[in-house]
């Protein structure tokens, strides 16, 4: 990196800091919930990309991973004197009953048990490709999801967890994001990334060239399931309520179109797209409610609207743009500089700015 | 006679997919340092042996021994690890990574450190990384690379993507070189070179090779020794001049005369 674009990252590192607290201090309650929304959506949309985008493997299991990393914050961060309000019907089982941990031991914990079930559903899964993967795993999702939902005594069954404490404010979250997007970088960047681009890149050559695919394949399956769990825990803990509908296929095909849109294959985008998405899904909730004109209603204003706007752009980004915003490249100050001259003015600081 | 030990040798290998026989009772033996050509007409079963020994299929029966260990049904990887590259008849690079990438990959087999110290950058994983791209960056001068190292591979000249993915090959640290077809779209002149670029790479990098390869030039002025398969026979073995004279031989590549 040339000294003076370190100097800029720095800048930049500084002034979301500084972004942050400002946040923090003086935006409402509203706007912050969706800026915690987007850096957990930025967590999650990475992580898939590690697998789909980096590695190649159709996976459509993360709202499966996420789901464990919420129910494991939620089982063990809400206070034992609470347990017996919240498992009103069925009483926490007696083993967990008095476990209490506090919130970044039950995130950790969370994200190592999606690794867990990852490294279990793996060995079987990842033998299968593209869409026959694809279908496994999404009925893994559902698996987990279904057997959440049945082990009332640990998950309180369909009625959900509440009153989570409300640990995960605006400097977990994009801490963790911090700390997650460097972390991916850093691994693809690393010789294992290499080593993961080639699988996606031609497995039959891969394989010739001496990489393990099986080993890989799982590996990038667990790291990503990880950081779902993570994004999961986070999650929870920023509803205060966790509950089986909140992990519905739906979730994954979330994320999917945030990499989509993104690129994938490429980190920065999937940090712009998780923003626009997430932000947009916000913004355009006017389009769920109904809207009239003097006395006349339009018909296509009621809820549910706005996801069709997504669907008509995952469309058209499939149809005229397949390689989303950044396809696999990766936004840096180069960039940043070319783009800013082209417009002929000082460039400001900012990577979002796009 | 000769006591060399073959550094690779099948045991009369058969690969049978459902009710054709692709390769029957391929017996070979390759001797350290020798270039040893297999040819035959399209569809003689050449590339099914190739998989074979690489590990693409495991042989329905018989054995394949390299450098004295029985290597029959190991994976590709394990194979590549033990000291086989190969390259394929229809180029198979990593085309959307520059060709740096594209040979740092073929080091990734020789690298100790787990993902959690890549990752971190552990100083034994950056000097490992190190290393790897010192011996990267040699052989992208000695390959004449260096000018193409940070461009995708699919961009590039077809005769250079060639020539890539033998330096891939040999990013492995291989002693047997597998070349399927290298010569495949070559035009004489272009043939020509690649005749010396391998003669080259053998003597420098002290490796043994074993081709499949339809530019009869090539093969008879390169190779020691030639097997000729047919319909997954063996159908002759010798030298050059053995082969060229060979009635047999030349039955299966132009046909008989009586039969026009």
């Amino acid at each position: 990196m040339k000294k003076q674009d370190k100097i800029l990252t720095i800048i930049l590192i500084a002034g979301l800091f500084v972004f942050i607290l400002s946040a923090d201090l003086f935006f409402d309650s509203y706007i912050k919930r969706v800026l915690n929304l987007c850096a957990i959506y930025t967590i999650l949309a990475l992580s898939m990309n590690l697998i789909n985008g980096f590695t190649g493997l159709f996976s459509l299991g993360h709202a499966g991973f996420m789901a464990i990393g919420a129910y494991v914050v939620g089982i063990f961060t809400v206070p034992v004197e609470m347990r017996s309000m919240v498992f009103y019907l069925k009483p926490m089982h007696p083993l967990i009953a008095n476990i209490e941990l506090p919130f970044f031991a039950a995130l950790i914990l969370g994200g190592l048990l999606a690794a867990l079930v990852a490294f279990l559903i793996g060995a079987p899964v990842l033998r299968l490709r593209d869409d026959y993967l694809a279908i496994a795993t999404l009925g893994f999702s559902e698996i987990i999801r279904i057997i959440i939902t049945n082990a009332q005594s640990i998950t309180n069954g369909s009625l959900g967890i509440k009153n989570i404490p409300p640990t995960a404010n605006i400097w977990w979250i994009f801490g963790t994001a911090f700390v997650t997007i460097v972390f991916i970088i850093l691994l693809i960047s690393s010789s294992y990334g290499r080593a993961f681009k080639a699988i996606r890149e031609d497995e039959i050559a891969a394989e010739a060239m001496g990489i393990n695919l099986f080993n890989h394949k799982v590996l990038s399956f667990i790291i990503g399931a990880f950081f779902a769990g993570i994004g999961g825990g986070l999650y929870g803990a920023l509803l205060g309520t966790v509950d089986p509908k909140n992990f519905l296929f739906v979730l994954t095909y979330n994320f999917l179109l945030i990499i989509v849109l993104g690129g994938m294959g490429s980190v920065s985008g999937t940090i712009i797209s998780a923003f626009i998405v997430t932000a947009g899904q916000e913004w355009l909730r006017f389009l769920d409610e109904p809207l009239s004109i003097g006395s006349f209603d339009i018909p296509l204003f009621r809820p549910g609207f706005r996801m069709v706007v997504f669907s008509i752009l995952l469309m058209l980004i499939v149809l005229f743009y397949r390689n989303g915003l950044m396809g696999t490249k990766e936004l840096n100050w180069d960039m940043l500089k070319r783009i800013g001259s082209k417009f002929s003015f000082k460039r400001p600081k900012g990577g979002e700015a796009k | 006679m000769s006591n060399v030990v073959p550094i690779l040798k099948t045991q009369g290998i058969t690969m049978r997919f459902g009710g054709i026989t692709a390769v029957n009772n391929l017996s070979i033996e390759v001797n350290p340092g020798e270039i040893v050509a297999l040819i035959g007409p399209n569809g003689a079963g050449k590339t099914t042996a190739f998989n074979m020994i690489t590990g693409v299929y495991t042989p329905t029966e018989g054995r394949i021994i390299y450098c004295g260990k029985d290597i029959t049904g190991m994976k590709p990887d394990q194979i590549t690890k033990n000291g086989i590259a190969r390259t394929f008849q229809n180029i198979r690079l990593f085309k959307k990574l520059s060709v740096l990438e594209n040979i740092l990959i073929a080091r990734h087999l020789r690298l100790k450190s787990d993902f959690l110290s890549a990752t971190l950058r552990l100083p034994q994983y950056r000097m490992e990384e190190k290393q790897m791209r010192e011996k990267v960056d040699v052989l992208i001068n000695e390959f004449g690379l260096s000018k193409y190292q940070h461009e995708v591979a699919s961009s590039l000249p077809y005769g250079v993507q060639r020539r890539l993915e033998i330096a891939r090959a040999l990013a492995t640290e291989p002693s047997l070189l597998l070349l399927d077809e290298p010569a495949a779209g070559m035009n004489p002149k272009e043939t020509e070179e690649l005749t010396h670029f391998i003669r080259d790479i053998k003597e420098r990098y002290n490796l043994t090779v074993f081709l499949i390869e339809h530019h009869m030039e090539l093969v008879m002025e390169i190779s020691e020794r030639i097997y000729v398969l047919d319909f997954g026979e063996t159908i002759a073995k010798g030298t050059a001049n053995e082969i060229q004279n060979n009635p047999k031989v030349i039955e299966a590549y132009l046909g008989v005369e009586e039969d026009a």
